[in-house]
């Protein structure tokens, strides 16, 4: 764990959206509060959005196909938006995307606004755009997602299997901004939950002033590809 | 009065011809490292032929009508809860919309975790010095450039996203591991798909001279276009 001091914290219900513009030197931690939580996050270069998560890349660089504590989120441009400096999960997805209106409705039913107020069924997709929308951006802007606190393993045949039970309660997981970074978060359940009862779950948001990696920073020292990710981070503020 | 048997057979037999005697509407060959966009219509089938073997042709995919509703991989994988792409396989647009399905395939397997190489993702992925050397998002760039110039509309970097890697070989192993492994195709394998809306087919045939994946040679692809 970062050594680090608490500079604000909120709870975010299930079903809700959220953004920030994650500032260099803080970082961001997410509490799963009751279990079973789903976080989808995308992430942006707040100072030149053009430049945002590049999900392939960051797969490729690091030879994975989960995420986890020691594993960066690259951008398209070679550099790092975030670090995942702290997980008591072990597996964070970045395979199965967004749940949309269409996947809501045929798994949950549709529950409207004017029958159920807040409690609606709402969607990962439609809450990540608006956000996006809010900052000038729309659809053509969200590229490929990652699903905090989910897993989907993938068999020797390429079949995809949901985890159920991934992240108990109390889980968290720590992301340190190495550049300013817009970071949008969705609490809609995953898309290949099987629960068959629309029940998103809050977690609790909270940020921390946290101090530069160090040369023998975890994430830094993780794999030959990471060092140079750093090193490009660190030319983009020279 | 003709013996149905026979008129049975003799039917069949034309339609085998016809099948096999089917003209090409269009035929070309993308060198390595160069880009290809065209337009195939709903109902055209679209060959893409991997002429020497495990060679990575990158593609991307829009609706011709609203290059906002484009080739999802994330979608593409959940619905049918498997991440390699072969016979069978709808490609989905982040609308939902069945862009093409895959209707053969004699390579087996494709990828589409693996993305597409940048010059600044060498960088991270190589060494910092290979920033000069080319790379598919150039081709993808200036297709989309040039796709933008010559119809009028607004087409860019937002919309070159996470691509399919054809005839690439990216295992994922069940503790979540991610490999770029030796290619699953050789010379003369394809893969097709048939058009189920008018769709925007954009090629970056891969200059990747780093990775062992295409034997760091890359080699040209062809394309062939049949009408409905």
């Amino acid at each position: 764990m970062v050594e680090s001091s608490v500079l604000c914290s909120e709870v975010l219900p299930g079903g809700a959206t959220w953004s920030h513009v994650l500032k260099r030197g803080t970082a961001l931690r997410i509490i799963d509060l009751e279990g079973g939580a789903n976080v989808a996050a995308y992430f942006l270069n707040f100072e030149l959005p053009a430049e945002r998560f590049n999900l392939p890349d960051t797969l490729k660089a690091q030879h994975t196909a989960r995420l986890t504590k020691g594993h960066v989120l690259y951008s398209d441009m070679g550099r790092i938006l975030c670090s995942i400096t702290d997980d008591s999960v072990g597996w964070h997805d970045p395979l199965a995307g967004l749940s949309n209106a269409a996947l809501v409705e045929k798994k949950y039913g549709k529950l409207t606004y004017q029958q159920a107020r807040n409690d609606w069924h709402q969607n990962a997709r439609d809450g990540m755009t608006i956000e996006l929308g809010k900052y000038g951006m729309g659809p053509r802007d969200l590229h490929a997602t990652v699903n905090f606190f989910s897993k989907v393993a993938v068999d020797e045949a390429g079949d995809m299997h949901f985890a159920s039970g991934n992240s108990p309660a109390g889980s968290y997981v720590e992301l340190r901004a190495e550049m300013n970074t817009l970071m949008i978060l969705n609490t809609c359940p995953h898309p290949l939950d099987p629960e068959p009862k629309y029940a998103p779950k809050p977690v609790e948001l909270s940020i921390s002033r946290v101090p530069p990696p160090r040369t023998d920073d975890p994430c830094r020292t993780q794999c030959r590809e990471n060092a140079r990710g750093f090193l490009l981070t660190e030319f983009y503020f020279l | 009065m003709p013996n149905p048997i026979s008129l049975s057979i003799t039917e069949s037999a034309a339609s085998l011809q016809i099948t096999q005697q089917a003209e090409p509407v269009f035929r070309a060959i993308v060198e390595a490292g160069d880009y290809f966009a065209r337009v195939i219509e709903k109902g055209q089938r679209v060959r893409i032929v991997d002429l020497e073997g495990n060679q990575a042709v990158d593609t991307l995919f829009y609706n011709a009508h609203d290059t906002a509703d484009r080739y999802s991989a994330q979608d593409t994988i959940r619905e049918q809860q498997n991440i390699y792409l072969t016979t069978g396989t709808k490609l989905l647009s982040t609308n939902g919309n069945a862009l093409l399905t895959i209707v053969d395939d004699t390579c087996g397997r494709h990828d589409t975790l693996g993305g597409a190489c940048a010059q600044e993702s060498n960088q991270v992925r190589y060494a910092i010095e290979k920033k000069p050397m080319h790379a598919c998002r150039q081709s993808f760039m200036m297709g989309a450039f040039q796709w933008a110039e010559s119809t009028g509309i607004e087409f860019s970097k937002h919309d070159i996203t996470a691509n399919i890697n054809f005839f690439m070989n990216v295992p994922v192993t069940p503790d979540g591991g991610l490999a770029f492994e030796d290619g699953v195709s050789e010379a003369g394998k394809y893969v097709e798909l048939r058009a189920e809306i008018d769709v925007l087919m954009l090629i970056s045939n891969c200059p990747q001279l780093n990775n062992p994946c295409n034997a760091y040679n890359p080699t040209p692809a062809e394309i062939v276009v049949w009408s409905k």
